[in-house]
């Protein structure tokens, strides 16, 4: 019985997407000019909603809290004498103009997402025919490559894609070679240089054991950063290339 | 050459992404660019004017054959699969990083008036955003941007053929004041 009750809050409560959604929806519930709120009257009705997910949801609640500290806050403004001297801007008297302002903006953004959900959507209204994953990378090495440079995402992909490839008895042997990545930075700049590029297996693909493995992989992101090396892909999941920056 | 549009048909037809009009052009080497262009939207009407299942279109910066809009139902029917779709919260948080990139999660955050990690973290993954850059301010924060498989999927030419914002223009002029996000 309570278990229903609460299913059923929570499934009104996703139909808020934040503070500013609930607000603007008790705007046009009560058909309220957005311009010209009446501030007692919303901060009533947001209170009276809030009070309901506050009992049931308090993750949801801390955003839901801040705006209703904001409105009373204005409310209380609101309360206050105004000063007799005539101001040019009104609106920017207004203790209301930030939030009439944050509501339009996100008003306006919540009709854009909405139009955009209506257009054609790949997959769901229009398809196009599956393009098979290139399946000849090996046959790589034309010169008029167009290359993209490749995200970290990529590289740690790349990177979990080997270390799952190690062979799971090694991952027992203890390592007592002592490392360091300077070692292995100088190493892989010492191989590059050597041999123009490389691919990212080439780099990693050889070494022996996981430590080994996670060292390189820490060089040539530390050498990625410091702008020592690039690397490139020629297409999404294609063999990532690595190039010594500069000669 | 009179079967211009012939050859353009069918370059378009075996291309995995949408077809660029420079690299139609780098095929048809001895044909002007203009010439291309015509051909294509010559193409176009056609398969606009019988009503054709598939129609020519020019998304995220190229030409790609898809399927009538209308025909979704069908195509669905056959594939049997559903498509994930955007929660409202995806697509809100994806509708300002498409409107005013380059952003950073704060910036979306407060229009949104709540967290938007989560939402966030989707779009990245589906790669319909993806991270341009670090503001040069304190902390760091990383800029998102929005990709070409964003104008793939939401079958846009390009950013400028986004529908433009209500009601942004005056909001804009009040909060040039405001804010400056420096163009990276």
């Amino acid at each position: 019985m309570n278990e229903e009750q609460t299913l059923d809050y929570a499934i009104k409560l996703d139909i808020f997407e934040g503070p500013l959604d609930l607000l603007l929806y008790l705007i046009k519930k009560h058909e309220i000019d957005i311009y010209n709120i009446p501030i007692a009257l919303i901060t009533e009705q947001y209170l009276h909603y809030l009070n309901m997910i506050k009992s049931l949801n308090l993750d949801l609640a801390g955003d839901y809290l801040v705006m209703a500290s904001t409105l009373i806050h204005i409310k209380s403004k609101m309360l206050l004498p105004v000063p007799e001297e005539p101001s040019d801007e009104e609106s920017e008297d207004d203790p209301r103009f930030e939030l009439i302002k944050q509501l339009l903006e996100y008003q306006t953004f919540k009709e854009a997402a909405a139009d955009l959900g209506k257009r054609p959507l790949l997959e769901r209204d229009v398809f196009v025919r599956l393009a098979p994953m290139p399946a000849e990378i090996g046959k790589s090495d034309t010169e008029e490559e167009e290359l993209i440079e490749v995200s970290i995402f990529e590289l740690i992909e790349a990177f979990h894609h080997l270390v799952s490839r190690i062979d799971k008895k090694e991952l027992l042997e203890i390592d007592l070679e002592k490392m360091s990545i300077t070692d292995i930075i100088n190493d892989v700049m010492e191989r590059l240089t050597r041999e123009k590029n490389l691919t990212f297996d080439e780099l990693i693909g050889e070494k022996r054991g996981r430590r080994n493995v996670i060292y390189t992989f820490l060089a040539i992101l530390e050498l990625i950063k410091l702008k020592m090396i690039k690397a490139y892909q020629t297409s999404a999941f294609g063999v990532i290339r690595v190039f010594p920056a500069v000669e | 050459m009179e079967n211009i549009k012939a050859i353009i048909e069918a370059l378009v037809l075996v291309s995995e992404v949408p077809l660029a009009l420079e690299k139609i052009c780098a095929v048809l080497t001895e044909v002007e660019k203009a010439q291309v262009k015509d051909a294509l939207d010559k193409l176009i009407a056609e398969y606009e004017e019988r009503q054709s299942g598939i129609c020519l279109q020019e998304v995220a910066g190229g030409y790609q054959f898809r399927t009538r809009a209308e025909l979704s139902n069908w195509v669905k029917k056959l594939k049997g699969s559903k498509p994930a779709s955007l929660s409202p919260a995806s697509l809100e948080t994806l509708a300002i990083v498409a409107y005013r990139q380059p952003i950073v999660k704060a910036e979306i955050e407060s229009i949104r008036g709540v967290d938007v990690s989560a939402p966030l973290r989707g779009l990245l993954d589906k790669k319909l955003v993806r991270i341009v850059g670090r503001k040069d301010v304190p902390g760091k924060p990383i800029i998102y941007g929005t990709t070409r498989k964003f104008l793939e999927v939401f079958n846009l030419k390009d950013l400028s053929e986004l529908p433009t914002l209500r009601e942004l223009k005056e909001l804009n002029q009040s909060q040039e004041n405001i804010e400056d996000i420096p163009s990276s």
